[in-house]
This record gives C-alpha cells, sequence and structure tokens, in this order.
C-alpha cells in the first residue's frame, strides 16, 4: 500500500512531468519512436512479404526469421549496436534495433497471411484474366488483410518493449524514468515508470485490436 | 607498458586492443563465463518449469468450463502485452532486487505462451476421439490423461519450445537487478566499453536458446512415439 501511494504522488508531482527528463518529454519520444520504426518496418517488410506471398517463393525464410528474431535478446542486440560506430549516432542503435525486431513479425504475419488465402478465389481471379497485380492488390491482399493487420499489432507491441528496453543502453524513451529511478534507488519511480509503460503498451494493443474489429471480414474465420 | 605517458598495447593482447572476437578473454574469464552460463540456465529451466505447472491445470479448467477461457486469456494477453522491463519493475515492491524477481517476471511470460498451446491443443482434440473414448467406458480423468493431453501434446510443445527460447533471451533484461545470468555481463561490458565480454555473452546466450530449442525437439520425438509411427 506505502508503494502504491508513493507511486502516486511521484506522478501526481507536476515537477516529474516538465523539462528533459519528464514524463512529458519521454512520453513524446517513445511516441515518436514507436510510430517512426513502424512505419519504416512497414515499409520494408510489407512490400517484400506481400510480392513473395504472391509468387510462393521465399517461404522458409519468412517463416523461420520470427523464431530467429525469438532467440536473439533485444538487450544483447542495443549493447552490440551501442558499442560499434552505430552507437555514436545519438538514438541510433535504439532506431536500427527497433526496427530489427519489427520486422520478423511483420513479415512472418504477412507471408501467411497471402498464402493462406483460397486458392480457388485464386484461381478464380486467374480465370477471369486478371493480372498478377490486380490479383495481389484487388484479391490476395484485401483476403489477407486480418492477417497483415495482426502482423502489424504484434510488431508495435514488439516496438514498445524494445524501445524501453533501449532505456538500459542508454536510449531515450518512458524506459528512462525505469532506469533513472533503479539509479536512484527510488522505487516509487520505478514503479511509476513501469505503470506508464504498461498504460502505454496496453493502449497501442487496444488500438490495434479496435482497427481489426472495425474492417470489414471478407472471410470466415478458416477454423 | 607506458611510453610519453600512453599507454600502448602490446601487439599480441587482444584484451588490450578491445578487440571483439578475443581467445584471451575466454581462457582468463573462463569462470565468470562459466557462472553466468549456469545462473542464466537455472533462472530459465526454473521460471519455464513453474510456468507450465501452472498453464497445464488454466488450460484444462478454461478447456472444462468453458466461460473460464474468456477470462484466462484475456489476462494472459495484458500479462504479455506489459514490456519485459516494465513487468519486472513493478515487481519490485513485492519482490526487491533478488532472483525471484526476475523468475516471477519470466513465470508471467511463460504462462501466457504456455496456456494458449495448451487450451488450442486441447481445442483441437476431435469430438468424435472424446465420444469414442466416453463409449469405451473412459471417465473424465481417464480421459484427459490418456487421451485429451497426449493428443495435445504436439501444441503444446509448439508452446513449450516458445516459451524457453523466449524465457533465454528475457533473462538478459533481468541485469537491471543484477540476476540476469550473461547479461549481467552484457551491462557490465557495456558499462566499460568491453567489446568482446559483450559479443561472447550475447552468441552465448543464442546458443542456449538454439540447444535448448533442439532438446525440447528431441524430447517431443521421444514422447510422441505414435506420430512417428504414422509418419513411417
Amino acid at each position: 500500500m506505502n508503494t502504491l501511494t508513493a507511486t502516486w504522488h511521484w506522478l501526481a508531482d507536476p515537477a516529474h512531468w516538465t523539462g528533459d527528463d519528464g514524463i512529458g518529454h519521454r512520453l513524446l519520444q517513445h511516441l515518436v519512436l514507436t510510430v517512426v520504426c513502424l512505419v519504416v518496418s512497414c515499409a520494408v517488410a510489407l512490400p517484400v512479404a506481400l510480392v513473395l506471398g504472391h509468387l510462393g517463393k521465399g517461404g522458409a525464410l519468412a517463416v523461420n526469421i520470427s523464431n530467429a528474431g525469438r532467440a536473439v535478446p533485444t538487450f544483447a542486440v542495443l549493447v552490440l549496436l551501442l558499442l560499434t560506430p552505430v552507437g555514436r549516432w545519438g538514438e541510433g542503435p535504439t532506431v536500427v534495433a527497433l526496427v530489427l525486431f519489427a520486422v520478423p513479425p511483420l513479415l512472418t504475419n504477412a507471408y501467411v497471411g497471402m498464402r493462406e488465402v483460397d486458392r480457388s478465389v485464386v484461381r478464380a481471379a486467374r480465370g477471369m484474366g486478371m493480372t498478377g497485380r490486380q490479383l495481389l492488390l484487388r484479391v490476395e491482399l484485401p483476403l489477407a488483410l486480418p492477417m497483415v493487420l495482426n502482423g502489424v499489432r504484434i510488431a508495435a507491441v514488439q516496438l514498445v518493449a524494445t524501445a524501453t528496453i533501449a532505456a538500459l543502453a542508454g536510449g531515450g524513451g518512458l524506459g528512462r524514468i525505469i532506469t533513472a529511478g533503479f539509479n536512484l534507488a527510488s522505487t516509487p519511480q520505478v514503479v511509476a515508470g513501469a505503470v506508464l509503460v504498461a498504460v502505454f503498451a496496453l493502449i497501442v494493443e487496444a488500438l490495434f485490436e479496435t482497427a481489426e474489429r472495425l474492417i470489414p471480414r471478407r472471410t470466415r474465420p478458416s477454423r | 607498458m607506458r611510453s610519453n605517458g600512453r599507454v600502448i598495447a602490446p601487439p599480441d593482447d587482444c584484451l588490450a586492443r578491445n578487440e571483439w572476437i578475443c581467445g584471451a578473454y575466454l581462457s582468463t574469464r573462463r569462470h565468470i563465463l562459466l557462472d553466468a552460463v549456469v545462473q542464466h540456465l537455472q533462472l530459465t529451466s526454473v521460471s519455464v518449469l513453474i510456468g507450465l505447472a501452472v498453464a497445464v491445470p488454466l488450460a484444462v479448467l478454461a478447456r472444462r468450463w468453458g466461460w473460464a477461457a474468456g477470462p484466462v486469456l484475456g489476462v494472459t494477453t495484458i500479462l504479455y502485452t506489459i514490456p519485459s522491463l516494465a513487468m519486472f519493475s513493478l515487481l519490485l515492491p513485492l519482490y526487491g532486487l533478488s532472483a525471484t524477481l526476475v523468475v516471477a517476471g519470466l513465470v508471467l511470460y511463460s504462462l501466457t505462451l504456455l496456456v494458449r498451446n495448451i487450451l488450442a491443443g486441447l481445442r483441437a482434440v476431435p469430438e468424435e476421439t472424446r465420444q469414442a473414448a466416453r463409449g469405451m467406458g473412459y471417465g473424465p480423468i481417464r480421459l484427459l490423461l490418456t487421451v485429451e493431453l497426449p493428443l495435445a501434446l504436439p501444441a503444446a510443445m509448439a508452446g513449450l519450445r516458445i516459451a524457453t527460447v523466449s524465457a533465454v533471451s528475457l533473462v538478459t533484461v533481468g541485469a537491471i537487478v543484477g540476476f540476469g545470468g550473461l547479461g549481467n555481463l552484457i551491462y557490465a561490458g557495456m558499462n566499460t566499453y568491453f567489446k568482446a565480454q559483450v559479443l561472447t555473452a550475447s552468441v552465448l546466450c543464442v546458443l542456449i536458446a538454439v540447444a535448448a530449442d533442439l532438446l525440447l525437439l528431441g524430447v517431443q520425438w521421444l514422447i510422441t512415439p505414435w506420430i512417428r509411427a504414422a509418419r513411417a
């Protein structure tokens, strides 16, 4: 109870919301990092996955890259990047690591979504004389959209988590409130930072869940 | 060695030159590395085993009572969404700076992955199979233990492999409270700019994850002889 009250007091203190180390600035950093890296990752991963899925090639790679991404510790990649020349470039390690860990779920989900499109629908579209591009954009992509969006949701949640760990390696974002709290041995600050991060992650998750519900369902669930 | 006030590294000393790959690091820090690997393995295995012990009954209950499935899956999804660093931090008031804190956090993550997969496995057992077993006079407990759980094994093992590999990787974040196995070495190496230590510890982490995955794949092969028989 005591910690909860102390945490509440820490959060309620206006002095903790302003300035370079304040919640406002850290929240903005976290948001910008997440959004920019999500856009970059989507721009990199989705075209590749959609074309590979359309052609039906590179499936083993697209599926296994997710497993590989899980085995490599985020923290290790962040520190390795920090010690390379990338580390001298401000938020460089954070941005590179964020994109690296957001790409696998995007690739895998978009690829699987494209391959799960009913083959008879694809054959019918071909029979109607659709070109490869028309087939991809007007038939396969709309049908694969729920899976593609699922990948984007997983990637977004992953981005929020990775951006938090980036604070351990000196990156900005809400995680810095937590690491600063540990350095000051201030449990209320650690817990307050954690609450902010958790709420941020849950809001991101909820936003995408709503988006997934809003898109029209063109297919019945396959299982 | 000192000349003109500057420290000059002997040309054959990769530690002094701070190289990424360094044989001398491996030989001189053998004990530190071994201790870190042991801590890493202990934290991972204890967490996954506790997670498994909690996940099986939860999944079985969620399967038995349909209304429980929604809340169980909802809570685990929320837990899984919370980033690891925040999860460890939220547990700080409960456990302090201890190994228990890291284990508790990892249990919550493993639990999520395991419950989802075991539940999916149990749900995939065909209704005809269940009816056939009931028709042969199987009671609910015997049905669960000898028919449903074995048939859910492949899905459960897939979940166990993902949970284990994730746990190996997440242990490193435990470095924030001083119990991160190889993560401690990465954290210390970051603060002292020690390249060989960071790279060696990172590579060992990935090797542990791959080895654990292969080990579980082997276990799955051993405990599901009927799948092998069907393929042959």
